[in-house]
């Protein structure tokens, strides 16, 4: 999915069109604001769940602080659980560790378990043009596959369709990749997900190679752990014979026993439940259980990139529970795929352009898709910070080239800003002209004006008021004389 | 006590209204308000916007204008531009430089309306008087950088003739944040559409925030739709009085 | 590959390069004020209200009963065909009217294949914990729970779970489980909610889940 997300036009252009599409509007409202209810409820359950995100985040700081230790220790457990670890500096080269691993096994097709790492890579369309089908069979994952669409949440990757979308696309497309979807089909979510189940069962009890991510690696037993709900990742971590799973180097955790922390954490903040009905633990392979040839590829892809960022690094801590995208107001407007990659919403626009760097106009974008109202940072369940990052990847973009015109202007405001006599000139120009502001701005005050009227100009700035109840007090007129009078000077907001 | 003003960059120039209710209201209440004539800018702008070498010049001509004015508070009529003086600040500076310790030394005494009125001037009922109907937005920055809490509830319970209504989808951003509103346009004019009809359900006259630029954005999305709702500074509602009503 | 171990480990060294070099991972302070448990109500009864809650049958009968109450909800289910794991309890199928097919023990015999497992009407086994405050049962391949893939193909999950298996959160489950075996942790019958965020039960994993708490 993420070669064909480059080249997508910036966030502002994207996100215009996802405005004015009322259906797809309606359904991101309805679906987050859904969701929103259920993480609130859930996390509100948990009295100490301040202390639970304060140890989710200073866990993930020490994993990351220390990182080069973890990996080794995590290869070395792992190794010796008998699983092979492999190494891949980007998705050129994971995508060719997948290839070859899934060559080797003469096997033609592939069971998917949903993962954020393998969209990422662009994994399914390495497999393809090596000839391997990838099937995807997280129901949402299906739908957005079956319909050549594009993933727009971390969680729910279709959650810009609605039902009646999703039976359209079923019906039409199902037969072409299986099993075909059942006569009379209708829109009700028990029925489409009847008709899911039976479209993959097959797959299911058939597929001889599986790939997975994982949600977290604990360096201390080489384990993997997934989460999910359907029960499709049961089915791909379980019966296969050969699983490989690509695993981001920041899904590290010390110990098995932090994880009573981001079992706490990540499915109240993810689905809103206690618990989501189904998590896999393995270590290795298992000999008589599950797959025997099990393979983990370690995966860089920017990752020390970003760590080296000391104020970017924390977007590391993410454990792609997507609580910021559902409670982000832009999100809710802009939909997932006005931010041109598999991580959308708010950790998207700091994650992006760290992984991708800030040269292309989508990723310079992506640090202003936000009007830093702080609710991501609130509800994410390892406190990154978000809106400070946003704060330094502009400044990054800032210095950049293609903002000349703009580092110029703020640069004439701070002269202006900067002196207050300056000021003081600019506002008694600004209401000297007062009668003579346009209704309609031109440049990028269309942008403020196209949808929202100016603010009148008061006939005098504050500062002369004040010069003038500063006299009147000292004559003695008494605290508040000229305060006294209660009308309004300046016009309308 | 004595409380320093700082008025604000687009309070001074776009809002004096506020920075006279601001003034009319301490001075009711027996307080000294003193206004630094060097202050400008907080540098919230550059800052935010990512110039932050410009939103330190500015950061540092803030604390240079306020070091020296011997006041027990500083009071921002803006959430934002106060939670960019105690957030930010310290963070622009180097450490152990001068602006380092002066706006560390600044940074704890620096108050919105709603904090200086509650927390440290301890009153709720400043004896105001508003007979309207009057909905309240928490702004993002006064909600979730100040954490304000009920702090502006509690001022408006206590306004005579003022009835409030509940906002609902009050803690979502309007929409506004900074310049965001011209770099995203269609955004943040359907968060302020959505901002703008919740208001209207209230049925209010008024819509009140703790924040200017915010209401700048809510009050033009009003006025171009014709919802006939006015926006109102916190500080102008309780300077109002029987007396001496304000006008809306 | 060795170079790309070689490249991405020197990698995240470079990027580290502001950690003290005296700096061991122990040195980063995790504050663990959390709770061990939540104190949310007594075990049985929050793992009976939560695993409803999710969708799950629940009945609650005396130990001595539970052959009696296998045998009632294989009836009441209408299975006739059950996998069980090789070493569960004679007693739970004592008076079970269904015809009992056991995977053979590890390394003893082929075991049950997905086609066989996929025949049956549904599987009974045991779990290693059960987790009061989420409705969760984990297995682990121990005692009466058999391999993974036994909960998995057949489309009903009858688990039986002792009183003593059960504890009140998560960090207590987490502290009585090791990972050396493969886990199942499941909180209901399978669900998806990626359709308009509702949530529908029964998808992929067993569509009934049933569990009875002998007490």
């Amino acid at each position: 999915m993420s070669g064909t997300f480059i080249g997508m036009p910036a966030f502002p252009a994207a996100a215009r069109r996802a405005v004015q599409d009322a259906q797809l509007r309606h359904n991101l409202r309805k679906a987050t604001h859904t969701i929103r209810g259920k993480r609130g409820e859930a996390v509100g359950e948990l009295d100490d769940w301040a202390e639970l995100r304060e140890a989710g985040r200073a866990i993930k700081d020490r994993t990351l602080r220390h990182l080069d230790r973890y990996l080794e220790q995590l290869e070395e457990r792992a190794t010796a659980a008998g699983a092979t670890v492999h190494w891949a500096a980007d998705a050129e080269e994971a995508n060719a560790i997948v290839t070859r691993l899934v060559r080797a096994t003469g096997e033609r097709e592939v069971v998917k378990v949903k993962s954020m790492a393998t969209q990422e890579i662009g994994l399914n369309e390495a497999l393809a043009r090596a000839g391997v089908t990838a099937y995807e069979t997280d129901l949402a994952e299906l739908i957005v596959q079956l319909s050549d669409d594009f993933p727009s949440h971390i969680l729910v990757p279709a959650i810009h369709r609605n039902r009646a979308e999703i039976r359209e696309i079923f019906v039409r497309r199902m037969a072409e990749w299986g099993v075909p979807a059942p006569e009379g089909l209708g829109d009700d979510p028990r029925e489409l997900a009847e008709a899911a189940r039976v479209h993959l069962r097959e797959k299911f009890l058939t597929a001889k190679v599986a790939v997975s991510g994982a949600n977290f690696a604990v360096a201390e037993t080489g384990s993997l752990v997934v989460l999910e709900s359907e029960g499709n990742g049961r089915m791909c971590l379980t019966l296969p014979e050969t699983l490989i799973s690509v695993v981001g180097i920041e899904k590290l955790v010390p110990t098995w026993a932090d994880l009573e922390v981001f079992m706490q954490l990540l499915p109240r903040s993810s689905t809103g439940e206690r618990m989501n009905p189904y998590s896999s633990v393995w270590t290795g392979a298992t000999p008589g259980d599950g797959p025997q040839d099990v393979h983990l590829v370690l995966l860089d892809n920017g990752r020390t990139d970003t760590l080296a960022d000391r104020v970017g690094r924390q977007a590391l801590r993410c454990i792609r529970c997507s609580a910021c995208l559902n409670i982000c107001p832009v999100y809710e407007r802009s939909g997932g795929h006005a931010y041109g990659s598999v991580y959308p919403g708010p950790i998207g626009a700091v994650l992006t352009p760290q992984l991708r760097g800030v040269q292309g106009p989508a990723e310079a974008s992506l640090p202003y898709a936000s009007s830093l109202c702080g609710a991501c940072y609130e509800v994410c369940p390892v406190a990154i910070d978000i809106p400070e990052i946003l704060v330094h990847l502009r400044e990054r973009v800032a210095s950049g080239p293609g903002h000349a015109a703009e580092r110029a202007a703020m640069s004439a405001a701070e002269a202006v800003l900067g002196d207050h006599r300056l000021l003081n000139m600019a506002q008694r120009a600004a209401s000297a002209a007062r009668g003579a502001v346009p209704r309609r701005l031109p440049g990028p005050g269309a942008g403020w004006t196209d949808t929202r009227d100016i603010p009148d100009i008061p006939p005098r700035p504050f500062r002369d008021w004040w010069r003038e109840h500063e006299k009147e007090r000292a004559r003695g007129d008494g605290p508040g004389a000229a305060g006294g009078r209660a009308d309004r000077e300046g016009g309308e907001r | 006590m004595r409380i320093a003003l700082f008025i604000t960059c687009v309070n001074d120039t776009l809002y004096p209204d506020t920075g006279r209710a601001v003034v009319r209201l301490l001075e009711r209440l027996g307080h000294e308000v003193v206004f630094p004539e060097a202050q400008t800018c907080c540098g919230q702008m550059h800052y935010n916007t990512g110039y932050r070498r410009d939103a330190q010049r500015l950061a540092i001509r803030f604390v240079t204008a306020f070091a020296g004015t011997g006041a027990d508070a500083v009071l921002a009529p803006s959430a934002s531009c106060a939670a960019m003086i105690r957030d930010n600040h310290p963070r622009l500076a180097e450490e152990g430089s001068r602006l380092a310790r002066a706006a560390a030394e600044l940074a704890p005494r620096v108050y919105d309306l709603s904090e200086l009125l509650v927390d440290v001037l301890e009153v709720t009922d400043v004896g105001a008087y508003f007979p309207h109907t009057v909905t309240y937005h928490p702004t993002c920055h006064g909600l979730r950088l100040l954490r304000l809490g009920d702090r502006p509830y509690r001022l408006l319970r206590e306004v005579r003739g003022l009835e409030l209504k509940e906002l609902p989808g009050a803690e979502e951003c309007c929409g506004f944040g900074g310049t965001f509103a011209v770099k995203n346009p269609d955004v943040s004019a359907a968060m302020g559409t959505d901002k703008a009809r919740g208001i209207a359900s209230t049925g209010a006259e008024v819509v009140c925030a703790v924040d200017n630029s915010c209401l700048m954005h809510i009050g033009g999305t009003l006025r171009r739709e014709r919802a006939g709702v006015k926006t109102v500074h916190l500080a102008e509602i309780l300077a109002s009085t029987e007396q001496e009503p304000a006008r809306v | 590959m060795t170079g790309s171990r070689e490249r991405i480990l020197a990698r995240v060294r470079a990027a580290l390069s502001d950690v003290p070099r005296g700096e061991a991972a122990e040195d980063v302070r995790v504050p663990r004020g959390y709770r061990r448990a939540h104190g949310q109500g007594p075990a049985l009864d929050l793992l009976a209200d939560r695993l409803e809650d999710y969708r799950a049958l629940v009945r609650r009968v005396p130990a001595a009963g539970v052959g009696e109450a296998v045998a009632e909800a294989l009836r009441r289910r209408g299975a006739s065909r059950v996998a069980a794991p090789d070493d569960a309890p004679e007693e739970w199928f004592a008076s079970c009217p269904a015809e009992v097919v056991r995977d053979a023990p590890l390394g003893e015999g082929p075991p049950l294949g997905v086609a066989e497992l996929d025949a049956v009407d549904g599987v009974v086994t045991g779990c290693s914990v059960a987790i009061a405050e989420t409705g969760t049962i984990v297995l682990d391949t121990g005692e009466h729970q058999g391999r993974r893939a036994l909960t998995l193909v057949p489309d009903y999950h009858l688990c039986v779970v002792r009183a003593g298996r059960v504890v009140d959160s998560v960090p207590e489950a987490v502290a009585r489980l090791s990972p050396a075996l493969p886990q199942t942790w499941i909180s209901g019958p399978s669900a998806t909610s990626d359709i308009e965020l509702q949530r529908v039960e029964g998808v992929h994993g067993p569509r009934t889940l049933e569990v009875l708490i002998a007490e």
